[in-house]
């Protein structure tokens, strides 16, 4: 199956022929890592659908989403499991999926799943001031933070959004020197020390083994 | 801009003229603009309180209604409290010196944990503007800094603020604690922040949620009358 990164952010994806009897409704920032997964575990029963990424610059609309999504393909599954942590959204999504009666994701967001949400939240009080990327933003970093922020038309702004971190921590979900190079970069960019973590598929291998 | 907005002599244009031209240079967010016509106005007599009033804030509050409905972002709402805070900045020692009306004081912050400060930082601004003396706190507080400040300031308000939903918890450790020490009625308690909301601000026991900048003005002017009213019955 071949799709972008801008796909997967703006529109979002369909993968899948319908046939599984679980339906995974994923962010699109998540479509690399769950299918990477579901083809080194032959889950077979698993089909994938995404709703557009850049639905994480407006957070307040991703519960109404997920609603949609869930009418849309609940008779045609066993289960639906919503891959989404609270992602912004001050706990309307888990409350949402609660009403739906459709399991989602433990933690505040994919940087503390896919480090697993127990170290994640070990790291709070000594990390608050970190900026995170996964492998997905480090792709798209300008489409997800340097052109929504404006920094492309306003460098001048960089300081009021960024004056207050320490440091860009790249959590890295693979082991891909491209994608370290361009870590690397936007880390320069935002005029932030670097440092690179490998986290793996974290919590998101566990959850959905969990399912299974 | 225009061939005929770069030309535009801003020293020749009418009181009215010039305000409306500060509101439009407020919502492109040009500083050196603002800082010149405040500086124009002030020698054409006008009270630094006016000016404020009449045009810096006339103007943000029409950046903040255009950002509520989606026409301006972030970026150009940053831009333009820039321009503000370029006009505010001959203002504020000007209002101290003129005793500009005080509408009460407000210590604000963002809650331990959390660095982000941006909207905090726009509506210790907005507040500024309308009349409020403010207590900027700054990022990462603990309860003992914002009750420490609240009484060393015999403050009425209190805004924290936080864009975590890992942070956003603490402002209930802050009411509870203050709620322990029998000190939460003496103070109005405003919470703001993107992962909030309405029914978080309820749970917590905060006065209110503030969605925006200029919702935290107007709950702010609001629940301040409400308090002198109560103290005066």
């Amino acid at each position: 199956m071949s799709f972008s990164d801008d796909q997967l952010t703006i529109e979002g994806l369909s993968a899948g022929e319908g046939s599984g009897r679980v339906l995974l409704l994923a962010c699109g920032a998540l479509a690399h890592e769950i299918l990477a997964l579901i083809r080194i575990n032959n889950w077979t029963h698993m089909d994938l659908q995404c709703l557009p990424a850049n639905l994480h610059l407006t957070p307040d609309k991703i519960p109404d989403e997920v609603e949609t999504a869930v009418a849309k393909h609940r008779a045609d599954f066993d289960k639906i499991f919503v891959v989404y942590a609270d992602c912004g959204t001050g706990g309307l999504l888990e409350k949402r999926c609660d009403d739906l009666e459709v399991q989602m994701m433990a933690g505040p967001h994919c940087y503390s799943f896919f480090e697993g949400n127990e170290v994640f939240a070990s790291y709070a009080e000594t990390e608050f001031a970190a900026f995170y990327l996964t492998d997905f933003l480090v792709r798209q970093f300008d489409s997800f933070v340097w052109k929504p922020m404006g920094l492309d038309r306003h460098p001048q702004l960089l300081g009021m959004y960024f004056g207050n971190y320490e440091k860009l921590v790249y959590l890295a979900q693979t082991n891909t020197p491209e994608l370290d190079r361009l870590a690397e970069q936007a880390a320069e960019r935002l005029g932030l020390p670097y440092e690179r973590r490998f986290t793996g598929y974290g919590d998101l291998a566990n959850e959905l083994v969990a399912i299974t | 801009m225009s061939d005929e907005e770069e030309d535009l002599i801003l020293s020749e244009l009418s009181d009215d003229d010039l305000v409306l031209q500060m509101m439009d240079d407020l919502y492109d967010g040009m500083k050196e603009e603002i800082i010149e016509s405040v500086n124009i106005l002030l020698e054409r007599g006008w009270t630094p309180y006016d000016i404020l009033t009449k045009s810096l804030v006339e103007g943000m509050a029409i950046v903040g209604i255009d950002f509520r409905d989606g026409i301006l972002f972030v970026p150009e709402v940053l831009l333009a409290a820039g321009a503000m805070k370029g006009g505010m900045a001959i203002l504020k020692p000007l209002l101290i010196e003129t005793g500009a009306p005080r509408l009460g004081k407000m210590v604000i912050g963002t809650v331990k944990g959390d660095i982000h400060d941006i909207g905090k930082n726009l509506v210790a601004m907005m507040m500024e503007g309308a009349g409020f003396e403010i207590l900027d706190l700054g990022i990462n507080n603990s309860l003992e800094d914002y009750i420490g400040a609240l009484e060393a300031e015999n403050a009425d308000i209190l805004g924290m603020s936080a864009l975590l939903t890992t942070t956003m918890p603490y402002m209930k450790v802050v009411i509870d604690t203050l709620k322990e020490q029998g000190k939460r009625d003496d103070y109005i308690v405003l919470v703001g922040g993107a992962p909030l909301n309405e029914e978080f601000g309820k749970a917590i026991g905060a006065d209110a949620y503030c969605r925006d900048a200029a919702v935290a003005v107007e709950t702010a002017k609001e629940l301040i009358a409400r308090k002198h009213n109560a103290r005066e019955a």
